[in-house]
């Protein structure tokens, strides 16, 4: 029991008392971290305009700061994740979103990178069974060396 | 077949210069607004030089008019308000202002200096209606219709070929 009590103590003195002393200084930017979590988690999947390859959340541009500030009030106001990224979308556009639907003017930017990986191993396929089809005089004899 | 070799990756690559090409040609800073065909977002906000004054949506019901996104902060917006002085002396439809994310006096001061080019300026000090026309980069110039559709955005200064090439023609076909 003193054991765990001096312990106790120990641990207090080495992680508590340096947070003791810088308390009052860094304070939290609001005192509902469930909310600020959800904040940064909706504002991570939008882009910022003015910085295209930012999203709101890494922004500092002022547009960023009030988007986030747009998504904080909704969210208090119980509006849902979806519902706010329908906010967003029908003021900015598909193009705020990081992870675009996927539809018919999207579909391109979803299947391309797919189609171009298929197109590829469907050329080496046939050229590979191509190749495997030929005569082996098509060929170019081997070095002399490697038979010698 | 025997072409083929050669034909399929020179087509192959004159494909992909072409895509680049009009790649070249695009401007990333241009994002099409959603708004175009729908009706302007509702707003209510106070005349920037008689705060006493309020000016909503569905007071400018009824004619074509154009909405200018300018701030005293905003440079570009020095470069295309020249232009704009000019093009409200031409009388083609009326120009109202959203003086987006300023204080009042300095967009009061602003618009004493370079002229007056608006029917009336709207204060949106903390950028919300902004935010409802979608407006990330200032100057923002839109149209809306009689029945209060948007019809026109144009992002960044307007250019006396904007005027002439689209914003005239639109208004004409507008009025009817």
């Amino acid at each position: 029991m003193a054991k765990e009590m001096l312990q106790a103590l120990l641990l207090w003195a080495v992680l508590g008392s340096p947070l003791a002393a810088w308390a009052g200084e860094a304070l939290p930017a609001s005192d509902n971290p469930v909310l600020d979590a959800r904040v940064m988690a909706l504002a991570s999947e939008l882009r910022c305009l003015v910085c295209q390859n930012q999203t709101i959340a890494d922004s500092h541009a002022e547009l960023a700061v009030d988007l986030r500030r747009q998504v904080r009030e909704m969210l208090l106001a119980g509006k849902s994740e979806q519902e706010i990224t329908d906010y967003m979308t029908a003021r900015y556009g598909d193009f705020v979103l990081y992870r675009p639907p996927f539809k018919a003017i999207t579909a391109l930017l979803w299947i391309g990178p797919a189609a171009m990986v298929l197109i590829g191993l469907g050329a080496l396929f046939v050229v590979l069974r191509r190749r495997s089809r030929m005569d082996a005089n098509a060929f170019e004899p081997e070095e002399p060396e490697s038979t010698a | 077949m025997k072409y083929l070799k050669f034909l399929l990756p020179m087509g192959i690559f004159v494909v992909l210069v072409l895509f680049l090409g009009a790649g070249l040609r695009l401007d990333p800073k241009e994002v099409p607004s959603p708004l175009i065909g729908k009706p302007a977002p509702a707003f209510a906000l106070a005349r920037l030089d008689d705060p006493t004054q309020t000016i909503r949506r569905d007071d400018l019901l009824g004619q074509v008019w154009m909405l200018n996104v300018w701030a005293s902060w905003c440079v570009a917006c020095r470069e295309e308000h020249p232009l704009l002085v000019e093009f409200a002396k031409s009388k083609t439809l009326p120009i109202y202002g959203l003086n987006y994310k300023d204080k009042a006096a300095a967009g009061q001061k602003w618009l004493a200096d370079f002229g007056n080019p608006y029917t009336a300026s709207l204060s949106d000090s903390d950028g919300r209606v902004g935010i409802d026309f979608g407006v990330y980069g200032v100057p923002e110039t839109f149209i809306m219709d009689r029945q209060g559709v948007v019809r026109f955005k144009h992002i960044g200064p307007i250019t006396p070929e904007v005027i002439r090439t689209k914003i005239e023609p639109l208004v004409r076909q507008l009025h009817g």
